[in-house]
């Protein structure tokens, strides 16, 4: 093996395991934070007991998971009750082979691109990668002989089908105007002037429909608990809950990351370094998840469906004539 | 390197279709052909059709196949139950009907008819300008016309859709 091939796999590993273990401390990180901030919204305290300020509470929450029983519902169909929190779990972390997180840095002598690959179909890698998320759920749901769980699984995919339509044509108007699919180009283009400047109606879409592609609250009717138990994660226990519950955090930072590179500018920003401000405004969207979800009721199943295919679809099929209509005036 | 790839990828692809057709179980054949739609979008990687493979895996193993585990899940079919509505003696005709199929598309093939044209559009030249772009300027220059005959096409199947689902709008 000659040497540059080898530089290129070590550096293409070692940015891999650290956007990794990125994810990972930050959904462990994400877990305390929404319940502390949630507390202090609703003039509570949250955890306070496990650590200072309940910090340990995750590496509590966690060893509690990992010790009780795991239960298979003896007539669930058992491969794929356990092939399912895997399922949804993969596709967050694997969309964030495309995404940017900083400028060409020089290490040792090699120039790295901080992204782990720049592919020229990005944006339709990323949509591609998401629509498989889907099945996680639905295979959870079917495969825990549970109606609670079926209906939960059933209103998933009805919800994320919908909602993926007005995701990908909400940063169509992006796509437009950075003439590039690929990330990379979008986050360059966007040196001067962010992008939600441009688009404030495609990012206001963009982040209704990612609330609901990820299923948090207002739109988190799969797993109503007032109507479905738990929804798809009913009969789950144990670790492979625990999959479940970090797959909602790492998609949910994963949705984030694509906001942020799509249309607040990616890493750019002045004085601080550029990872750095890319983690800052990745903070500041998740920070909005968690405010959202103290602040809005669950919407009922019909509004949700008015919501998506008779406001928002319209609304950004209107982006993309307005975006285009500019786009050729100014030539 | 490629070459290994294609037949690792190919024989999944091929045992996948195997298992779906012999799978009883309706949702676990349904799983079987999202595993043969994403195999098939790794061997258009393998040909440098990104944009392609990219299409494969959003409409069909994305769109499509959701749709389908959908209907299947509604349903909710018993392992058990036989297709109660096979026609009488459906069996001898459906072979016939299926070695007829194989034989016109191995004529398509042999005949070069789908070969489309190559001279001008070789790797290099595809990869310097990039698969979406070509693609879209053949599709609004040179191919306009079946482009949009195509997009009337599939109005019509929505709107026949509506029609049927919904007879008292």
């Amino acid at each position: 093996m000659n040497k540059e091939l080898f530089a290129y796999l070590v550096i293409a590993c070692v940015k891999i395991l650290l956007v990794f273990g990125t994810i990972q401390l930050m959904v462990i990180s994400m877990i305390w934070l929404e319940r502390k901030i949630m507390a202090h919204m609703q003039v509570r305290l949250g955890p306070m007991r496990v650590g200072p300020h309940g910090l340990l509470q995750p590496i509590a929450d966690g060893i509690k998971l990992l010790f009780k029983e795991d239960i298979i519902p003896e007539k669930a169909s058992k491969l794929l009750f356990v092939l399912a929190p895997a399922m949804a779990m993969i596709p967050a972390l694997i969309t964030f082979a495309v995404i940017p997180f900083g400028d060409k840095v020089k290490i040792l002598g090699y120039n790295v691109d901080l992204v782990i690959t720049d592919i020229n179909i990005g944006f339709l890698y990323v949509f591609a990668v998401s629509s498989l998320g889907i099945y996680g759920i639905v295979m959870a749901g079917w495969a825990s002989n549970n109606k609670y769980s079926l209906l939960g699984g059933i209103r998933s995919s009805a919800q994320m089908i919908s909602y993926e339509l007005t995701l990908g044509l909400s940063l169509i108007g992006v796509v437009m105007l950075t003439e590039s699919l690929s990330l990379v180009d979008v986050v360059n283009a966007q040196g001067k002037l962010w992008n939600i400047v441009l688009q404030p109606l495609g990012f206001f879409i963009y982040f209704t429909s990612a609330i609901a592609e990820v299923n948090r609250c207002p739109f988190d009717l799969p797993e109503a608990e007032s109507e479905l138990v738990a929804g798809y994660h009913t009969e789950y226990s144990s670790m492979k809950f625990a999959m479940f519950f970090m797959a909602e955090y790492a998609n949910m930072i994963t949705v984030s990351a694509i906001a942020v590179t799509f249309f607040l500018g990616g890493w750019h920003g002045p004085f601080l370094p550029p990872v750095v401000w890319f983690m800052l405004k990745l903070s500041g969207c998740l920070f909005f998840f968690i405010w959202i979800r103290s602040t809005f009721p669950r919407l009922r199943y019909d509004q949700l469906m008015h919501l998506g295919w008779k406001f928002l679809l319209p609304l950004s099929l209107l982006n993309i004539l307005i975006t285009g209509l500019i786009m050729v005036i100014k030539g | 390197m490629e070459v290994y790839l294609f037949y690792i990828v190919a024989t999944i692809t091929v045992v996948s279709g195997v298992y779906l057709i012999f799978e009883k179980n309706p949702v676990f054949g349904a799983l079987y052909l999202i595993q043969t739609m994403v195999s098939i979008a790794v061997l258009y990687i393998l040909l440098e059709a990104q944009f392609v493979a990219a299409v494969q895996i959003i409409v069909y193993a994305g769109a499509i196949m959701v749709l389908f585990l959908f209907v299947i899940m509604l349903l909710n079919l018993d392992i058990k139950e036989e297709a109660k509505n096979a026609l009488p003696f459906q069996r001898i005709p459906a072979i016939l009907m299926g070695i007829a199929l194989f034989t016109v598309i191995g004529i398509v093939i042999k005949s070069k008819l789908m070969q489309g044209k190559h001279d001008q559009y070789t790797t290099a030249y595809v990869n310097s300008m990039g698969n979406t772009k070509l693609i879209g300027n053949l599709l609004f220059t040179e191919y306009l016309l079946p482009f949009e005959i195509t997009s009337i096409l599939l109005f019509v199947a929505a709107i026949g859709a509506i029609m049927l689902a919904k007879r008292k709008l």
